[in-house]
């Protein structure tokens, strides 16, 4: 008897805790079939924001642009990480503790000072420029970087530790005597480093990609200051916000959670697949 | 001389209208995309080819941008003069500010508040207009230049306007509210909403006390910061954009806000009705402005003087739903709107309002150390705070070094 109470109170535990993970979403799906722009009073169902959403090019713009922009930057980033994990791997104790260290302060560092300290830099490097230029006669420093320069300079920087710390766990789990084997065995170091470590590391490497993606196209507040005159799509958003924030942007949202669903189950299923084909061949 | 200048005007309309029969006349109107005609007596076409892009920085919904069966009219200048815009849009005068300060990026056409425009030209950072570029400023009624900000109207062309006034649900107050005073009455305690910004806030308050929207002095400042903080316990929650859910959704019976938005929220709840108090309130304008170091300012003229076409004001007056300054898209209005008592209100009522000016710094960084005291004043005190976090702090610090040590030894004894 005892027990059954236990077991309902755990049951009711987790269905108050994935409430709170997924009511939030399941109503902003809801209100974006919504007649109505507002967003207490559910007048009727309507699939126009859907529609008004393909034609408003601001938004799809400026949606356009976060993914561009997370897809270069989580792309730069993961091989500039890999390379960097890699690197540190290879150092002593005591080198590879800094190293470590420093890397790990962009990620504790609130990002708004980020934020600033990228848009000082790009300001004074603009400065620079212009004084540069002036003194060679010619227009060879590139002087407005402002826009897409500036947003993939700061993705990429604030991503590349997310990097490192993801693949090089990995890297330290890694048997280095495949390494040795392979070198044994006639590869060159190049050789080995693609042909035995780098499929090993693969997983790791991946992950590491998504979760670039995800904090760059979720990151506002270092767009913020270094977007120059572009818009990236939380910065699109958090503009409505004196008026009242379209219902577009919950057609938008659900869109956009479906698609990440969608990637999360087929990856799911791809991965359970082959695990059981391995399981079997095993 | 003027003669001349017309004739001229006709020699390159027709050299145009000969060089683009696409652009065919109808009347005295060309097309603008499908649902949008403009004066043809304007040389719309001289940037064509020329690989022109705008960049617009534009308040964040705040023209009509082709969603809910709008017209999107920045396609339509687009389609009109072959400029390419670039779009984008700000939540805050101040955001707007910061980002022109910080020189991280460049724009041809901004739309500011009234006080933004008179410190923006202070500190010379706008452009005077070239008004030969502008003929549609004919179009912009007088009541709208010449304001304190911008006396000789030469930096801006009005864009929008408003008052503040009091939103409130009839259901749920007692009577009509006709002054300031209700927001503070203890009786709606846990049912008043209040501007999250401190200007407009600060302007309430103000009226509120009699007093001028824009203080002179620190005094004032911190006589109007009283005010708002005697009024902190009444008030449910300092919000924005949220006031359209929680007003229409009956959640809060009070809410000061801006009128042509209080009319939306009338139309989603009927119980909703809006009052300007009778201390007087805020009028703002937000105009339209060339910012000093604008790479294409004669396409920016053009731009603006698109955005005076009565048909594209029309859309925008629609779409936006505040008051349009445009005396031929007043005169397009359905009479319910035209004489609207909330969004075009009588001149009785708008003898009794002021705009907001730019304030000197001292007052405004007053202003802003007021407000986040006001914010962060709590009756019951909340000074323990502070050294609270400090000591957690120290405390994460002294566990995370013993984590380390303690870990050192473990490893070391393998």
């Amino acid at each position: 008897m005892k027990q059954k109470h236990w077991r309902a109170l755990q049951q009711a535990y987790m269905v108050l805790i994935f409430s709170f993970l997924y009511v939030p979403i399941a109503v902003m799906a809801v209100f974006s079939f919504n007649e109505s722009k507002s967003r207490s009073v559910f007048t009727g169902f309507t699939l126009n924001w859907y529609k008004s959403l393909f034609t408003n090019s601001m938004i799809l713009d400026a949606l356009a642009l976060s993914v561009a922009i997370a897809l270069i930057s989580a792309l730069i980033s993961t091989v500039v990480g890999t390379m960097a994990a890699v690197g540190i791997s290879g150092m002593g104790r005591k080198p590879r503790l800094l190293i470590n260290n420093l890397s790990y302060l962009p990620i504790v560092n609130p990002e708004i000072i980020t934020g600033v300290s990228l848009m000082l830099l790009f300001v004074a490097y603009r400065g620079f420029a212009a004084w540069a230029n002036a003194h060679m006669g010619a227009d060879l420093v590139p002087q407005n970087i402002f826009g897409l320069p500036t947003l993939l300079i700061a993705h990429i920087s604030f991503s590349v530790p997310y990097v490192i710390f993801n693949v090089s766990p990995k890297l330290r789990q890694l048997d280095v005597r495949m390494y040795e084997a392979a070198l044994d065995l006639g590869c060159n170091p190049t050789q080995a480093f693609f042909k035995v470590v780098m499929p090993e590391l693969m997983p790791a490497i991946l992950s590491a990609f998504l979760i670039c993606i995800t904090y760059s196209i979720d990151d506002f507040i270092i767009s913020y200051f270094t977007c120059g005159n572009l818009q990236t799509l939380p910065i699109a958003i958090y503009s409505m916000t004196r008026k009242k924030v379209s219902p577009e942007i919950n057609a938008l949202s659900t869109i956009i959670f479906l698609v990440i669903l969608a990637i999360i189950l087929f990856t799911n299923h791809m991965d359970s697949r082959k695990y059981r084909r391995d399981q079997q061949r095993g | 001389m003027k003669k001349r200048l017309v004739s001229l005007a006709a020699v390159l309309l027709c050299a145009v209208l000969a060089a683009l029969p696409a652009f065919a006349v109808a009347g005295d109107t060309v097309p603008a995309g499908p649902d949008l005609q403009v004066s043809a007596d304007y040389d719309w076409n001289r940037f064509r080819g020329q690989n022109v892009t705008l960049y617009v920085y534009n308040w964040g919904l705040y023209i009509s941008d082709g969603s809910d069966d709008s017209i999107d009219v920045v396609k339509g200048f687009e389609d009109l003069t072959g400029i390419k815009v670039n779009y984008t849009t700000f939540d805050t005068n101040e955001s707007l500010y910061a980002k022109m300060k910080s020189g991280a990026a460049n724009y041809d056409v901004i739309v500011p508040s009234d006080y933004m425009i008179g410190k923006m030209i202070g500190e010379d950072m706008l452009e005077p207009l070239d008004f030969s570029n502008i003929p549609n400023i004919e179009k912009i009624g007088a009541a709208y230049k010449n304001l304190e900000y911008d006396l000789d109207n030469a930096y801006s062309v009005p864009y929008t306007w408003g008052v503040v006034g009091i939103v409130y649900n009839k259901t749920m107050v007692q009577e009509p509210p006709t002054s300031w005073d209700a927001l503070w009455d203890i009786e709606y305690a846990g049912n008043v909403l209040m501007f999250n910004n401190s200007r407009d806030a600060f302007a309430i308050a103000a009226k509120k006390l009699g007093m001028s929207l824009n203080p002179t002095s620190t005094e004032q400042v911190q006589a109007i910061a009283e005010e708002l903080k005697a009024q902190k316990s009444v008030v449910q929650a300092y919000v924005m954009d949220e006031i359209f859910d929680k007003m229409t959704g009956g959640e809060a019976a009070m809410a000061p806000y801006y009128a042509g938005d209080a009319i939306v929220m009338m139309e989603d709840n009927p119980d909703l009705d809006f009052v300007i108090p009778e201390e007087g309130t805020n009028y703002f304008v937000d105009a339209m402005c060339i910012p000093k170091g604008a790479k294409n300012k004669e396409a920016a003229e053009m731009f603006i003087n698109y955005m005076c076409e009565t048909e594209v004001g029309a859309a925008n007056c629609d779409f936006i739903g505040y008051s349009t300054p445009i005396t031929n898209v007043w005169e397009t209005l359905d009479d319910d709107l035209k004489y609207s008592p909330i969004a075009y209100p009588s001149e009785e009522v708008l003898a009794n309002t002021e705009v907001f000016i730019s304030l000197p710094d001292e007052i405004n960084s007053a202003m802003d150390m007021a407000w986040s005291d006001m914010k962060s004043y709590d009756e019951a005190g909340s000074g323990w705070m502070v050294p609270v976090m400090l000591l957690l702090a120290l405390a994460l610090i002294v566990f995370n070094v013993w984590r380390k040590l303690h870990r050192r030894q473990r490893s070391d004894l393998y």
